[in-house]
């Protein structure tokens, strides 16, 4: 029941040593203050903002992202999670998911600016699906994307908005990504993925 | 998990995990779009040869708020009431290319035979006097929420007609997986026969004094007594046993404060339990409906929605 399971497919489980770390420690913290910066600039100021992180660890780094505009900016931005397990395209490919909390602060997502926090943008899959649920949310003015790493390989029409690293990598690599509140660690892993290129040689 | 046929077939950790899910089921409740697109082009068939109202209006709405079609069956007004078999009529509707059965009826067992003969999921939503695990989930849902924790070392009263009662064996069999303590509380009369070497080696209390239980209890469940399965004799007058066992004013006030009350419903309002207890702030009644619904998503959520399910 670990929320760390669904991401890491049994049988790759990373270890410390594993592949080769591309961000790590305070890079990250740089990244984020930039990413907070680059928000108020789009939003020209932070009226209206609302972050929402992607349940695991988009909800840190939305936490994180909300306190660097605290101090940036001296206000507080409500920040809230966005569970979206139940508007995933690929429940029947997997077994049962565990649902992780939405909370959205206010209980109300119209007229705002919602910002989408997550780890890692690969496929783009995960973000159609967040914005599927924000539309029974209701009706934000605008949305825009955050994420830590984009990877590559969208399967569909999708970008972020506001990236802390692009990391060039191949369908058979695997981006891990380790945070403090939950691994103990501020690391971003990229290996080979066994698993993975086998899935695609079939 | 397969089909939800007996509490006894799940685990702590898949109580927990129904439970938790109903959470965040709950929380859809809430919001002005009731839907999620998660079964969508999935067909459930609710198929009720007893009658029902909270349970098949709830796993109805859990059904269309999960975005599945679902369609009510009744035994009354189907080819049940013109003779054809149980066996026939469930392979008809299995023919039709159906996902998953709600089923209730009034022998016990019918919806485990009903899985062995089908393709599809079956839930039990409650057989003859054997089980209704929907209701137990619902009610370790609603008595978590309001107690906190996962109920381990709580004490649960359970009292009234426990011979007739489904309810009864389902609770039993979740809270004492739960790790919950229970006590069975009843007249002689209405204590299943045989309960004495279960009680023994599951580890549950019986008593026939309410009033002895009642201190120590952090929620007591009051059973309906069902007077359609009644066949007489169990208590002189309705007036006795409300009396001995009813949840009366005086009885609520020997209950600690943080105890609550909780009664699957229909109730008999004056018998097991007084208008005073009924609507008391401690009353979890209403909550246990709208959990209903929450806790019946979870169950087709979890029966439904990974990989392997079926088709």
């Amino acid at each position: 029941m670990s929320p760390a399971r669904e991401r890491v497919p049994e049988g790759t489980t990373p270890t410390a040593e594993s592949g080769r770390v591309v961000l790590a420690g305070e890079e990250i913290g740089r990244a984020l203050r930039r990413i907070a910066h680059e928000i108020l600039e789009t939003n020209k100021g932070p009226q209206d903002l609302l972050l929402l992180g992607i349940p695991t660890r988009g909800v840190h780094l939305a936490r994180r992202l909300g306190a660097a505009l605290h101090d940036v900016e001296g206000v507080e931005v409500p920040v809230g999670s966005l569970d979206v397990t139940m508007y995933r395209d690929d429940l029947r490919r997997q077994p049962v998911r565990h649902l992780e909390p939405t909370d959205v602060p206010g209980d109300r997502v119209e007229g705002k600016v919602v910002v989408l926090v997550d780890d890692v943008l690969f496929s783009g899959r995960t973000v159609r699906a967040a914005l599927d649920s924000l539309a029974d949310l209701g009706r934000p003015r605008a949305v825009r994307l955050a994420v830590l790493v984009d990877r590559g390989h969208r399967e569909l029409p999708i970008r972020a908005d506001h990236v802390g690293k692009n990391l060039p990598t191949s369908r058979g690599e695997r981006v891990w990504v380790r945070l403090v509140e939950q691994d103990g660690a501020d690391e971003v892993r990229i290996a080979a993925d066994p698993a993975r290129r086998e899935g695609e040689r079939q | 998990m397969r089909h939800l046929l007996s509490i006894g077939d799940l685990s702590r950790e898949e109580i927990l995990e129904l439970l938790d899910t109903a959470e965040s089921m709950h929380e859809v409740q809430h919001r002005e779009v009731k839907k999620l697109p998660t079964l969508r082009g999935r067909t459930i068939i609710n198929f009720f040869f007893e009658d029902s109202t909270r349970t098949r209006s709830s796993f109805e709405l859990a059904g269309k708020w999960l975005s599945a079609d679902t369609i009510n069956l009744s035994g009354k007004g189907s080819s049940v009431s013109k003779g054809e078999s149980l066996r026939d009529t469930v392979m008809t509707i299995d023919a039709m290319g159906v996902d998953l059965m709600v089923v209730r009826h009034m022998a016990s067992g019918a919806p485990a035979q009903i899985a062995s003969w089908t393709g599809c999921s079956i839930v039990n939503a409650g057989d003859g006097t054997h089980e209704h695990p929907s209701q137990a989930l619902l009610d370790a849902y609603t008595m978590r929420r309001r107690l906190g924790g996962d109920l381990a070392g709580r004490h649960v009263a359970i009292v009234g007609d426990l011979t007739h009662s489904r309810v009864l064996r389902s609770n039993l069999l979740c809270l004492r997986t739960l790790g919950a303590s229970v006590t069975l509380v009843a007249p002689p009369t209405l204590m299943p026969s045989g309960i004495g070497p279960w009680a023994d080696t599951d580890g549950f209390g019986t008593s026939y004094e309410l009033d002895d239980v009642l201190p120590t209890v952090d929620a007591v469940m009051m059973l309906r007594v069902q007077r359609e399965r009644m066949s007489g004799g169990f208590f002189p007058t309705p007036r006795e046993y409300a009396v001995r066992y009813g949840l009366t004013p005086a009885r609520l006030a020997r209950m600690p404060e943080h105890a609550v009350i909780c009664h699957p419903g229909p109730m008999n309002r004056g018998l097991e339990i007084s208008a005073d207890a009924a609507d008391a702030a401690q009353s979890l009644v209403l909550d246990q409906v709208s959990a209903g619904v929450a806790v019946r998503m979870s169950i087709l959520y979890h029966l439904l929605a990974g990989e392997g399910s079926t088709s």
